[in-house]
């Protein structure tokens, strides 16, 4: 065991995580975050995505241990002081249907709408191109994304 | 998903470190730098390492220098970072726009270059560009330093020539002499997050020179010396193509699997041959080209 200290939305939190632990299982199981989802396990679905100092990645595929005295932001820490401009535009296009892919969409959006405020369609596209999703079609995702990118 | 292989876990914070940390078990311990692949083959018992040295928090591994014409990518550069980088973008054209066709940016913010070069996939996007630009691969162990030439690395499917006690230390990529210009083109299903069926770099100097290299139509990616050695001195015409298109037939080797037939590879492989040499021709002549690696 070894104790690990995360930033973790805002907040230093410290855990005990065995070296085999994954960051998506010690988020969800052990620090109560439960917006990463999990889906393939495996890298390919993007549900369980999370930002990492900033950066979005795939907690399934990354090791607690590996991340020690960074910081993680979930959703739980993106809509802290309310929804965001880009949250709102979702549920205004209806943008989700069962919702399981919406993390990991919403944290993707908010990683190229932080690093590139005013995105094409195509450049939207690029960015989620790794989250799917089974119910939508994207294209209510894609114009709610749009929608803020033209703001 | 839990992990239920245990194992050890080092955080070098040098390159002497992470050496000595391999030496003391070379033959299984692991280095971890994005660990996107390494993670999915440990979590699905493809591999079970006793020992994982991160290399994340060695400071010279996320340099990426360029003096001399020499390109230099550290072991920790991710392709996010290749993505992001202007002497990249400008100057060595294959590799950022293969870089950005990896997976997705989620992967990428994570992958390295040199983990890609290390699982030595096939498909690997890389590896075109790595070939057009006469890369060189920096590796080390506990007493000794040497520099393996990219056509020498691929052994085999997910097989190099890096020894058990050996790590990257970079990769050197060199901007060519003459005046030249380059593409890449890659054939997935669809755009964003895919893995090549066919991938190939094509590079044209202004001497007439022609550099092909390919991925994925292959046990190993690699430089198309025949077609190559055919087109050296010679005009982009028609007559040219086709007899080009022909001979990179014959030095491929391509698999049908799940993703394409081998007929349909080969058959790829040759349109990118001609979008290829067409592009870069134009390019060269100064014409504006309306460039997608993705066909
Ligand atoms: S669960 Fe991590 S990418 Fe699918
Ligand atoms: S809304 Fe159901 S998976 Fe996207």
């Amino acid at each position: 065991m070894k104790k690990i200290s995360i930033n973790l939305n805002g907040e230093t939190r410290y855990v005990h995580v065995e070296p085999n632990d994954v960051l998506l299982d010690v988020l969800r199981d052990k620090l109560g975050i439960k917006s990463p989802k999990s889906g393939c396990e495996r890298g390919d679905c993007g549900a369980c995505a999370v930002l990492l100092n900033g950066k979005s990645v795939r907690s399934c595929l990354v090791l607690a241990v590996e991340v020690d005295g960074q910081e993680i932001t979930t959703i739980e820490g993106l809509s802290k002081d309310g929804l965001t401009p880009l949250q709102e535009s979702f549920i205004e296009h209806n943008a989700f249907q069962c919702g399981f892919c919406a993390p990991g969409v919403t944290i993707s959006a908010t990683e190229l709408l932080n690093k590139n405020p005013h995105p094409s369609r195509e450049e939207i596209k690029e960015a989620i191109a790794g989250n799917l999703c089974r119910c939508t079609g994207y294209e209510s995702i894609i114009e709610a994304i749009e929608k803020v990118a033209k703001k | 998903m839990p992990i239920s292989h245990e194992f050890e876990y080092h955080k070098a914070k040098s390159i002497d470190e992470a050496v000595k940390l391999l030496s003391e078990n070379p033959e299984n311990s692991k280095i971890i730098a994005g660990g996107t692949d390494l993670t999915v083959h440990i979590k699905e018992d493809v591999i079970a390492p006793d020992v994982l040295i991160d290399i994340k928090a060695i400071p010279e591994f996320k340099e990426i220098s360029f003096s001399n014409n020499v390109l230099s990518i550290g072991a920790n550069v991710t392709f996010s970072e290749i993505e992001d980088n202007k002497i990249i973008e400008n100057n060595f054209r294959v590799l950022w726009e293969a870089a950005s066709t990896v997976a997705s940016v989620g992967v990428r913010n994570r992958a390295t270059l040199t983990g890609n070069i290390c699982s030595a996939v096939p498909s690997l996007d890389s590896a075109p560009a790595l070939f057009l630009y006469d890369a060189e691969v920096y590796v080390k162990n506990s007493d000794n330093e040497r520099v393996i030439s990219i056509n020498d690395w691929f052994t085999g499917p997910k097989r190099t020539s890096l020894k058990k006690d050996e790590i990257v230390t970079k990769i050197t990529l060199k901007f060519p002499k003459e005046k030249t210009a380059s593409c890449y083109k890659k054939l997935g299903r669809y755009k964003g997050e895919d893995l090549a069926q066919v991938g190939m770099g094509v590079l044209v100097s202004e001497n007439k020179e022609y550099k092909v290299a390919v991925c994925a139509v292959g046990p190993v990616p690699k430089r198309a010396t025949k077609t190559e050695e055919f087109l050296k001195g010679k005009e982009i015409n028609d007559a040219n193509i086709k007899e080009a298109q022909e001979i990179l037939a014959t030095e491929i080797s391509p698999i049908t699997d799940i993703r394409a037939s081998k007929e349909y590879r080969t058959h790829i492989a040759k349109v990118m041959l001609e979008k290829g040499l067409k592009e870069s021709s134009d390019l060269l002549s100064g014409k504006e080209v309306k460039s997608e690696p993705i066909l």
